[in-house]
């Protein structure tokens, strides 16, 4: 992938992000947590992993958002009015991300092993989904079905929790 | 070509993104969202180090099983948490974190 596309999709991911924090309407977060998404995907299609970028489309800006704009419309929330700042709060969290980028930025650039361009990957006959799929019904068998063991009780807890009434 | 600093910058920039959210908003669906930008710039990271480790012609694919995991977990999450959030939605009439402060010292 060009240069000029990588920045691209890393700023309308970011930007996006920024739109997230910023927007006062739950609304307007959520759609734009969709587009920041949809950037990521793009990003990870850049670093060849077709398979996870459909799964990142398809699990996030399908299932999950759909999940998060369902609890907006349900509990009616409106546009925060109160904007009364704890500012010894805001005061620490933009000291503590300033110099969360500060030492970010020391710790990409300070790093040799990242100055590499891409590695040259040869071309297969099976694609990257094939290979993901052998490795996890090869190597993860174990974790696999614990995945939906997981999957199966975090169902049946949020069917639980959302009964009237808990016993 | 992108090199694999700039991936972990953007992934990084992505994660302050997030965590400026969490300290910053005060409606907790905005900081559960904001949660989720957190765990994709952790996934974001893997992927550009599984594309960086090559061996034998071929990225290193336990990176991508693993971020396959991560996103499996953080759907089961998000159906454990808006429930919650409902739950509490239902009990205190409210999702103002500054209003739900019946467990603060």
């Amino acid at each position: 992938m060009p240069s000029a596309l990588f920045w691209i999709f890393v700023l309308v991911m970011l930007v996006f992000g920024v739109m997230v924090v910023v927007n006062r309407s739950p609304v307007a977060s959520a759609l734009s947590l969709v587009v920041c998404f949809l950037g990521l995907a793009a990003l990870y299609i850049s670093l060849d992993a077709f398979f996870l970028g459909v799964i990142q489309i398809l699990v996030y800006a399908g299932a999950v958002m759909v999940l998060f704009l369902f609890i907006i419309m349900l509990l009616d929330l409106k546009a925060e009015q109160r904007r009364h700042f704890n500012l010894i709060a805001m005061f620490g969290g933009i000291v503590v991300i300033v110099l969360f980028v500060k030492v970010l930025w020391d710790v990409c650039y300070g790093f040799q092993g990242g100055n590499a361009v891409f590695p040259a990957i040869q071309n297969t006959e099976h694609g990257d989904t094939w290979q993901v799929g052998m490795a996890l019904f090869q190597q993860y068998k174990l974790p696999l079905q614990m995945i939906g063991a997981l999957i199966v009780v975090a169902s049946v807890g949020a069917v639980l929790l959302s009964k009237r009434e808990l016993k | 070509m992108a090199t694999l600093n700039d991936y972990l910058l953007a992934s990084g920039l992505l994660f302050t993104v997030g965590f400026a959210g969490v300290l910053l908003r005060r409606n907790i669906i905005i900081i559960f969202m904001s949660l989720e930008l957190m765990l994709n710039a952790a996934n974001l990271s893997l992927v550009g180090f599984s594309r960086f480790h090559v061996r034998a012609g071929l990225p290193d694919y336990n990176a991508q099983v693993l971020v396959f995991f991560i996103i499996t977990v953080a759907a089961a999450e998000v159906a454990v948490g808006l429930a919650v959030i409902v739950a509490l939605y239902r009990a205190k009439q409210t999702t103002h974190i500054e209003d739900l402060n019946s467990l603060k010292f």
